[in-house]
């Protein structure tokens, strides 16, 4: 591709959008909403968070990469756990029509339970906010792993099995083989989805057990009234799930095949 | 008692739109080392024929028999070459033929197992191509690793389902010869199912013409004359080439349906393939 068409595809136009988005956000501050910071006040007040990202003044008081990675690490225990339960009942879901029968309900039931309604749960059960932020995540963001993968394992080409079929390969060989490698793509796909969903659910967890990290920051300076860094906060967040999402696409990638 | 028999095959599937009887009562048998095709329309229940006989789907009524043993399910003593390769694209050519080869010799050491993997590579000419994926490959290349994971599962009876008909006519033509090369080294006992009149005549010893379905039955079989070793070359001035073509044709325009190009031959053997 030329650099003239790169260029403005990749720089120009994603720059005017941007700037328009900051446009409308100077004049909706400037008119109708004056307690919402222009972009400028947020810049000047939150600049130390970003130029020294790492400084720590306080439990709550630090730059915006320690909170960063202490949501991070939340994170990645919650979808680490997701994981670790999501992925064997999708596979035991989309091989066992038993199974599948007793426990797809349920599935179907916890699906669209939100964040906030299992925080609490989470907290009567372990009585501390750390694991019940993580058990929350984990909770919320393992449906797209179960169902992905149990969506997998039930649209593997008749092709493949009967190849193992006239083999007649072991139910262990059958599975390394033919079923785990075919159904591989839709499980990443299903991870790249859950861990979107594990970064949502972060901010809400924070918000409710008051730990630190990016939520956590974002609803005590929203009751500091410093509003610039409720700002700063929803732009970490945003720009954190954007990379987190690309990451995951590019592992998704190199494990489809066909 | 011959080598492998069939009486009385009957097929039907039901769909949506009712009962569609495929195949009407199929007699067949040959000998240890015969290579026999079945010749039919599109749509006449090749397919569903060759899943009955590799034991991937369930007769309504009669019997097959390899080597004197019912079969009732599955399994690599009757190998298949399916139409569309089935090779496991996560896996390198090698991996896909040793998959077979592991499977059917779990008592071999595993350096005697990779002797053997490589020998059927070599067979189809691949050894340079080994650790390819599927994907990375020309349609003959596929279908020759198809091929050899076949032979290399040394079945009583291998089964070929259409197995060039994806391919265009040169590439099919080569692989047509080798087949004929291999066949001559091994004498294995194979099953054709083919609609191209000159790859039956080119290949087998005896041919099945088939009726169009529905209840498509087996004509009467037609010797091919021909001595091997064979030769593509000359073949059609052989008075014996074209005494089997002529009964061959002859059979096919008898019993050409008048909807045979216009029914869509997917219907019986996407079904086919769901079951």
């Amino acid at each position: 591709m030329p650099t003239k068409i790169r260029l403005m595809s990749q720089v120009i136009l994603p720059s005017f959008g941007a700037a328009c988005v900051l446009l409308a956000w100077a004049i909706v501050s400037a008119t109708v909403a004056p307690d919402l910071p222009s972009p400028l006040r947020t810049w000047q007040e939150s600049r130390r968070y970003i130029l020294e990202p790492f400084f720590k003044d306080g439990e709550m008081n630090q730059g915006i990469g320690r909170l960063a990675f202490y949501s991070l690490v939340r994170v990645a225990k919650g979808f680490v756990l997701a994981l670790a339960i999501g992925t064997p009942i999708g596979f035991l879901l989309g091989l066992s029509r038993r199974f599948h029968e007793s426990f797809d309900p349920i599935v179907q039931f916890m699906r669209p339970i939100s964040p906030l309604a299992w925080l609490p749960l989470g907290l009567v059960i372990f009585q501390k906010s750390e694991p019940a932020a993580i058990f929350t995540i984990a909770l919320c963001a393992m449906w797209p792993t179960v169902i992905n993968t149990a969506v997998g394992v039930r649209s593997i080409s008749q092709e493949y099995l009967n190849v193992g079929r006239v083999l007649k390969l072991s139910r262990p060989r059958m599975l390394t083989r033919i079923i785990v490698p075919a159904t591989l793509p839709y499980v990443f796909t299903g991870y790249r989805l859950s861990l979107g969903l594990a970064w949502l659910v972060i901010v809400a967890a924070e918000m409710l057990t008051g730990t630190p990290g990016v939520g956590g920051f974002l609803w005590q300076e929203y009751n500091s009234l410093v509003y610039s860094h409720i700002i700063l906060s929803v732009l970490t967040i945003g720009a954190i799930g954007f990379l987190l999402d690309r990451l995951m696409g590019l592992v998704e990638a190199r494990v489809r095949v066909n | 008692m011959a080598y492998v028999e069939v009486r009385g095959l009957r097929k039907a599937y039901v769909t949506r739109r009712g009962r569609i009887p495929v195949l009407g009562g199929i007699d067949l048998s040959l000998d240890e080392g015969e290579f026999i095709a079945v010749v039919g329309y599109s749509g006449s229940g090749k397919t569903t024929l060759v899943s009955l006989l590799g034991g991937l789907i369930v007769p309504d009524a009669g019997e097959i028999r390899l080597d004197g043993v019912p079969v009732t399910g599955p399994g690599p003593e009757r190998g298949i070459v399916f139409q569309h390769y089935s090779l496991l694209p996560w896996l390198s050519v090698r991996d896909n033929v040793a998959l077979a080869v592991d499977a059917v010799n779990p008592g071999l050491a595993s350096a005697e197992r990779r002797r053997i993997t490589d020998e059927f590579i070599a067979l189809v000419s691949l050894t340079p191509a080994a650790w390819k994926r599927p994907r990375e490959l020309s349609g003959g290349m596929r279908q020759r690793v198809a091929v050899a994971r076949g032979l290399a599962m040394r079945p009583k009876l291998l089964l070929m389902d259409e197995p060039f008909s994806a391919l265009d006519a040169l590439t099919r033509a080569t692989l047509q010869d080798e087949l004929l090369r291999i066949w001559g080294e091994r004498r294995s006992t194979v099953i054709l199912i083919t609609n191209d009149v000159d790859e039956a005549i080119l290949l087998a010893d005896r041919i099945y013409p088939m009726t169009p379905g529905p209840d498509a039955v087996l004509g009467p079989a037609i010797e091919v004359g021909l001595p091997r070793p064979r030769q593509r070359r000359h073949m059609s001035l052989e008075p014996a080439y074209q005494k089997a073509r002529r009964a061959l044709v002859e059979f096919l325009r008898a019993t050409e349906p008048a909807r045979a190009y216009s029914r869509p031959p997917s219907t019986v053997s996407a079904s086919s393939s769901d079951k």
